[in-house]
C-alpha cells in the first residue's frame, strides 16, 4: 500500500478494496517502525487518526464520501492544528497545543482526509536542510547520511520513504521543492495567495505559501482542489475561481514553449544534476515542445534580497514569542526585560535568532533605505524579469538544487547553505507557481526538475508535470528503506 | 523676557465600529477581562489581519469634514517594540501613506473671534491593551480587550499659541468626531486621548525651541493645566540658565505638574516598515463622494448658519453648535416654535440650567425638544405669560403633563387676557389696599412708576399668574391716575 | 557597510534577546558573512524603480463591520504560562 499514489488509494477505497480504517493503521504502523530512524514526524497523532478514519468509513457507508475522503496525510508542524501541539520545529512552542485550525487544516478535513500527524521541519522554517529544528535532524530515505531538504524535510521524507502517501508543506525560499528535489517527489508552491495562510504560522509573509507534496503531479492537483481559494481571513489571498486542477492533467503538450534560463545553467551546477535536467527536457522536446534558452538578469540578487527581506518581515513576526500569551517563559523572571530576553534567547534556535538579529538589523534606523527600500527594488526587477520571460515561453525549466541532496552536517557555514537556494528563492520574491518533479539521479541520490510558470498557473504546471510522469517512471521510484521498512 | 508658546497635538479618537480594526471581536467598553480578546487581537501564531470596512470610512469621513486630501492609495505599517499590552510586539499603524493627508480645523476663541488650525495628517491604526497594577503578588495583569480597537490618531501643525487655544482645539475636534457620529468622544472612558507638544521661544523669534510631549492628557481641563505647568517649567528653567530636552513626560492631575518619564528606552527605534500582512487601501472617487454626500452639516457650518441665517449671536450659535445633541434639540426646538432667538434663549437657560443641576446631558432631558417648542409656541402665541411658562416647564421636568397645552389646561394657567376680567380685579385690589392708593396719590409723580409694582404684584397673585401682565400694568395705570 | 559589535547588541536590544559575549562575537561574524553577500545589492542600478512590497498587485478588501468572535478567553489561556482572574501575568511594569 505505501507504494501506492493517492490517486490509486482513493480508487481503492471508493472501490471498497480498502476501507479508510485499514489504510490509516498500515501507515500508523511503518511510521511506528521506520520513523525512528528518519525523525520525519514530530508528533503522531495516531488515535485522532483512526477515530477519523472510522468517520471516513462510515461517510463512505452512507454514500456521503469526497474523492479524498480516508486519505492518510500528514501536515508539516506550521499548520495550527486545535488541540494538538504545532511546535514550527521550535522550543519556543514546544508546549503549545494550538487552539484553532489553519485554513488548510479545516479544508483538508472538510474533505474528508486523515491527519496522522505533524511532521519535522526547520524551526520556524528557516532553513534548507531540516538541520535547524529543535527536534533533532530529519534523514533523507535515499541516504540516512544525507539531508532531506528543508524547511519540509519531514514531510518530503515522510513520503518518500511511504510513511504516508501525500502530506503538506510550505515554502517561503524553496521549502517545498527542494526537499521534494532531494527526497524524490513531487511538490508543488502554488502563487503567492492562492492557499490561504491564515493558521499557518508566519515566517516572512510576503514570501509564505503552502502546497502539496505527493509521489505525483496527479496527487498534488487532487489536494490544490481541496487547499486552494480564497480565504476571508487572509487578506492576501486572492479571490478568484479555483479550476478543477485535474481537469486539464492530461492535455497534450505539442506546441509547448519550454524556455532555459541560462542564468540556471551556470557556474556551481553538479555536472549529473545538470545532464538529468537536460534529459528531461528532452523528455519533453519528444512530447512536442519546443525548447529556448532565456535570460533571468537578476537571478544573481535573488537571494541577497531575500536575506533582506525575509528576515525583516520574519524579526517582525516572531515578535509575539515574548512568553507573555502562550510558548516558551523562562524560569522565574526578574523584571519584564528579563521575561523577554530570556524567553526569547532560550526560546530559539540559532538561525533563528541570526535571521532576527539580521532583520532587526536592516530595518533599524540608518539601515532601512540600504538595505529593505533597496532590496525591495529589486525584488520588483526579479519579478520583471519572469514576467518578460514569460511573454515569450509558457514554462521555465531547470534544477531545483544545484546539487542533490548533501550529507548531514556538511554546510556548517550559514551563507552557504543560503545559496543552495539559488534556484528557488527568486520565484518566491515574484510570487509565481513552481513544482519540482522527479527527474533521475546523481551519485544516487535524487535530482529534481523544477518548472515555473506565470501567476496563477498551477493547472499548467500540473499538467506539464503529469505528462512527464506518464512518459518517466523516475516518480515511482521508492528508495530501499522505504521496501525494508514494509 | 516676552515668551511665546507653541503647541502641538496628538488626538487619538477611538473609532466607534462594532467590531475591531483587524478582527471580528467586540469594542464594547467593561467587559471582563480577556473576554473580548479573539485569535487575531492576542496575536496567536498564524493569525492574520483584515481590515474594517468602517473604520475606513470612519478615517475618510473625518478627513472629508476637516478639508483633507484623501490619497487615493493608503499603506498600513508595522511599528515594532515590545510592551506587554501589544500582543504582537509591533503595532499596526500607517506611517508613510496615512489614510488622511493635510486639512485644517476652525476653532473659537473666548471672544468668539476663530481660528484655522491645520493637521498635518491623520492615520488608522490599532490601540493596545492595558496593563493593571494593582498587586497580582508583584506582577502586572494584562487586559487585551481594548488591544485591534481603531484608532484615529490626528496629528496637528504646531500651530496653537496657548492652553485656551489647545483646548478649543481639542473641543473642536471633539465636537466634529461626535458630529460625524464616528467615536463617541467619551474621555473619561479613553475614547479620546491626547498627547500634547509644548514648547516655548522668545516673542518675535521663528525657529521652535525644544519640545517636550506630555503623554495621555485626557480631558479638556488637564490639557490647560498641564499646558499652563508646562509652560511656566520650561520658562523658569530657560530663565535659570537651563535647557529644555526633548522628552516625555507625564501629566498627574493630583499634583497639577508634569514630570518626566523614566525613559521606556534610550532610543526607540520602532523599525517603521509596510505590513505585509494588508495590501494597499485604494480609495476611489466615487466612494469619497458617496460619503461626501452623507456627511452631516459640520459644527462649523451650523455655526455660521446660526449666525448668519437664524440671527443668533456669535456666543449663541457657538455653545448650541457645540455638540450634535445640543444643535439638534435646538433645532428642533426652533422648528417647533418657529422663533429662534426664544429657542436659543430657552435651550440655554431654563433647559441647561435645570440640566446642569441635575447633571444630565441634553440627550437625557426629560423635558423632551417638542415640547419646549410647544411650551414657547404657547408664550408668543399670548395664552400664557412668561411667569406661567416657568411653571409649565417645571411641571413638564417633573413629568406632570404630556405637553405644555395639557399643564396650561390641568393647571389653569391660560393668560387672562379680557379687560372686563382684568379690571374687575384691578378694582378689587384698589379697593383693599387704601393705605397704598393714599401712599400712591401723596407721592411725587416721578416716584409713582416705582409704586405700581405692589398693585400689579396683587393683581397677578389675584389672577394666580394668567393675568397678562402688560394689560395689568396699562389698566393700573389709568386707574390709579384717575384717583389723582 | 561593515557590521560591528555594537550593532549586534542594538539588533539583540531591540529584537529582545539575551546574547552572551560569547555568542555576541559569533553573530558578528556569522552576520558580517550574510551582510556582505546582501551588500551586492548595492552595485545595482535601481534608479527609478518601485519598491515592491507584495508579489501581486492585488489591493486590500475590506471586512464588514460585524462582531464574529465570541469568548473563548478559557481556550486561548490554557496555552498561557501565567494567567489570573482572567489576565495575563508579567513582572511588574514600571511606569
Amino acid at each position: 500500500m505505501h507504494d501506492k499514489t493517492v490517486t490509486q488509494l482513493a480508487a481503492a477505497l471508493a472501490s471498497g478494496e480498502l476501507s479508510s480504517r485499514e489504510l490509516t493503521s498500515h501507515f500508523l504502523q511503518r511510521i511506528e517502525k521506520a520513523d525512528g530512524q528518519l525523525n520525519s514526524f514530530i508528533t503522531v497523532t495516531a488515535e485522532q487518526a483512526l477515530s477519523q478514519a472510522e468517520a471516513a468509513d462510515k461517510a463512505r457507508a452512507d454514500g456521503k464520501a469526497g474523492k479524498l475522503t480516508g486519505i492518510p496525510l500528514a501536515l508539516k508542524d506550521i499548520f495550527c492544528t486545535q488541540g494538538v501541539k504545532t511546535s514550527c520545529g521550535s522550543k519556543m512552542l514546544d508546549n503549545f497545543l494550538a487552539p484553532y485550525d489553519a485554513t488548510v487544516v479545516e479544508k483538508l478535513s472538510a474533505a474528508g482526509t486523515i491527519s496522522l500527524g505533524k511532521t519535522n521541519m526547520d524551526e520556524f522554517a528557516m532553513g534548507s536542510s531540516n538541520e535547524n529544528s529543535h527536534y533533532g535532524a530529519v534523514k533523507n530515505p535515499w541516504d540516512l547520511a544525507a539531508v532531506p531538504g528543508g524547511s519540509s524535510g519531514g514531510s518530503a521524507a515522510a513520503v518518500a520513504a511511504g510513511l504516508v502517501p501525500a502530506a503538506m508543506g510550505t515554502d517561503t525560499g524553496g521549502s517545498i521543492r527542494q526537499p521534494a528535489a532531494f527526497c524524490g517527489i513531487t511538490g508543488l508552491k502554488p502563487t503567492y495567495g492562492r492557499v490561504s495562510r491564515y493558521g499557518m504560522i508566519a515566517y516572512a509573509s510576503s514570501l509564505d505559501q503552502a502546497g502539496p507534496m505527493a509521489r505525483t503531479a496527479e496527487d498534488c492537483a487532487h489536494l490544490m482542489n481541496v487547499i486552494a481559494g480564497h480565504d476571508v481571513r487572509d487578506s492576501t489571498s486572492v479571490a478568484r475561481g479555483v479550476p478543477d486542477y485535474t481537469e486539464t492533467l492530461n492535455a497534450p503538450l505539442s506546441g509547448l514553449k519550454i524556455g532555459l534560463p541560462k542564468e540556471y545553467f551556470g557556474d556551481g551546477l553538479d555536472p549529473e544534476v545538470e545532464k538529468a535536467v537536460r534529459e528531461a527536457v528532452k523528455v519533453y522536446e519528444s512530447l512536442g515542445a519546443t525548447v529556448r534558452e532565456v535570460s533571468l538578469p537578476h537571478t544573481h540578487y535573488a537571494i541577497p534580497a531575500y536575506y533582506v527581506i525575509a528576515p525583516a518581515e520574519a524579526s517582525s513576526n516572531l515578535s509575539r514569542y515574548d512568553g507573555v500569551r502562550f510558548g516558551h517563559r523562562c524560569d522565574a523572571p526578574t523584571d519584564l526585560i528579563d521575561l523577554y530576553t530570556r524567553s526569547r534567547a532560550e526560546g530559539f534556535g540559532e538561525e533563528v535568532k541570526r535571521r532576527i538579529l539580521i532583520g532587526t538589523h536592516t530595518l533599524s534606523e540608518g539601515f532601512f533605505d540600504a538595505y529593505y527600500t533597496k532590496a525591495q527594488k529589486v525584488r520588483r526587477l526579479i519579478r520583471q524579469d519572469f514576467l518578460d520571460a514569460f511573454e515569450d515561453v509558457d514554462v521555465l525549466m531547470g534544477p531545483a538544487s544545484p546539487t542533490p541532496a548533501f550529507d548531514l552536517g556538511a554546510k556548517k557555514d550559514p551563507v552557504s547553505m543560503y545559496l543552495q537556494d539559488i534556484y528557488t528563492i527568486a520565484v518566491n520574491l515574484a510570487g509565481i507557481p513552481g513544482i519540482s518533479v522527479p527527474a533521475g539521479f546523481a551519485g544516487g541520490r535524487p535530482v529534481g526538475l523544477q518548472i515555473l510558470g506565470t501567476h496563477f498557473a498551477e493547472a499548467q504546471l500540473l499538467n506539464v508535470a503529469h505528462q512527464f510522469q506518464q512518459a518517466t517512471d523516475w516518480h515511482l521510484q521508492l528508495p530501499a528503506f522505504a521496501e525494508e521498512n514494509a | 523676557m516676552q515668551w511665546e508658546t507653541v503647541i502641538g497635538l496628538e488626538v487619538h479618537v477611538q473609532l466607534a465600529t462594532r467590531s475591531k480594526i483587524f478582527s471580528g471581536a467586540s469594542t464594547a467598553f467593561g467587559a471582563e477581562p480577556n473576554t473580548q480578546a479573539c485569535a487575531v487581537d492576542l496575536g496567536l501564531p498564524g493569525v492574520l489581519p483584515v481590515l474594517n470596512e468602517q473604520a475606513v470610512a470612519m478615517a475618510v469621513q473625518f478627513g472629508l469634514a476637516v478639508h483633507a486630501e484623501i490619497p487615493e492609495v493608503s499603506v498600513f505599517d508595522r511599528k515594532n517594540y515590545f510592551y506587554p499590552d501589544l500582543p504582537k510586539g509591533y503595532q499596526t499603524s500607517q506611517m508613510y501613506h496615512p489614510i488622511v493627508g493635510a486639512g485644517d480645523v476652525e476653532i473659537t476663541l473666548d471672544d468668539n473671534t476663530t481660528k484655522r488650525i491645520r493637521i498635518h495628517h491623520a492615520h488608522l491604526e490599532e490601540d493596545a491593551g492595558k496593563s493593571l497594577h494593582e498587586d497580582f503578588h508583584g506582577m502586572t495583569g494584562i487586559d487585551l480587550n481594548r488591544a485591534g480597537t481603531p484608532l484615529l490618531e490626528i496629528v496637528s501643525e504646531p500651530d496653537m499659541r496657548s492652553a485656551k487655544e489647545a483646548a478649543a482645539y481639542l473641543k473642536a475636534i471633539h465636537s466634529i468626531v461626535t458630529y460625524l457620529g464616528i467615536s463617541d468622544g467619551n474621555m473619561a472612558e479613553g475614547s479620546m486621548r491626547c498627547d500634547v507638544n509644548v514648547s516655548v521661544r522668545p516673542k518675535g523669534q521663528e525657529a521652535f525651541g525644544t519640545r517636550a510631549e506630555i503623554k495621555n492628557v485626557n480631558s479638556f481641563r488637564f490639557v490647560e493645566r498641564a499646558i499652563a505647568f508646562e509652560v511656566e517649567r520650561q520658562i523658569e528653567l530657560i530663565e535659570d540658565g537651563g535647557k529644555v530636552v526633548q522628552e516625555t513626560r507625564l501629566f498627574d492631575p493630583e499634583r497639577d505638574e508634569t514630570r518626566s518619564m523614566r525613559t521606556k528606552e534610550e532610543a526607540n527605534d520602532y523599525r517603521y516598515f509596510p505590513c505585509p500582512d494588508l495590501l494597499p487601501v485604494v480609495l476611489d472617487q466615487a466612494y469619497l463622494d458617496h460619503l461626501r454626500n452623507q456627511l452631516p452639516e459640520l459644527p462649523a457650518d451650523k455655526r455660521a448658519r446660526f449666525q448668519n441665517e437664524l440671527g443668533l449671536s456669535a456666543y449663541d450659535a457657538n455653545v448650541l453648535s457645540a455638540s450634535r445633541e445640543m444643535a439638534e434639540f435646538f433645532e428642533e426646538v426652533h422648528r417647533v416654535c418657529g422663533d429662534a432667538k426664544q429657542a436659543a434663549n430657552w435651550v440655554q437657560g431654563e433647559l441647561s440650567g435645570a440640566l446642569n443641576r441635575e447633571n444630565l446631558s441634553i440627550q437625557n432631558s426629560p423635558v423632551s425638544a417638542q415640547q419646549l417648542g410647544e411650551l414657547i409656541r404657547r408664550v408668543l402665541d399670548d395664552t400664557i405669560n412668561g411667569k406661567a411658562a416657568k411653571q409649565v416647564f417645571q411641571a413638564l421636568w417633573n413629568g406632570q403633563g404630556e405637553s405644555a397645552d395639557a399643564v396650561i389646561e390641568a393647571k389653569g394657567l391660560k393668560q387672562v387676557t379680557d379687560t372686563g376680567a382684568i379690571e374687575a380685579m384691578i378694582d378689587q385690589v384698589i379697593a383693599e389696599s387704601p393705605a397704598q392708593v393714599a401712599q400712591y396719590r401723596d407721592s411725587e409723580p416721578e416716584k409713582r412708576g416705582k409704586m405700581i409694582g405692589y398693585f400689579v404684584g396683587q393683581v397677578m397673585k389675584a389672577s394666580r399668574g394668567t393675568a397678562n401682565p402688560q394689560q395689568v400694568n396699562g389698566l393700573l395705570k389709568e386707574k390709579l391716575d384717575a384717583l389723582l | 557597510m561593515a557590521l560591528e559589535e555594537s550593532h549586534v547588541r542594538r539588533a539583540a536590544h531591540l529584537a529582545r534577546l539575551a546574547v552572551s559575549d560569547d555568542q555576541a562575537s559569533g553573530f558578528v561574524d556569522d552576520l558580517s558573512r550574510i551582510l556582505d553577500m546582501v551588500d551586492q545589492l548595492q552595485s545595482l542600478d535601481t534608479e527609478g524603480v518601485a519598491p515592491l512590497a507584495h508579489p501581486l498587485d492585488a489591493t486590500q478588501r475590506l471586512r464588514a463591520d460585524e462582531v464574529t468572535e465570541t469568548n473563548q478567553r478559557d481556550t486561548f489561556q490554557r496555552c498561557a504560562p501565567a494567567v489570573e482572574n482572567g489576565l495575563y501575568l508579567v513582572p511588574r511594569v514600571v511606569e
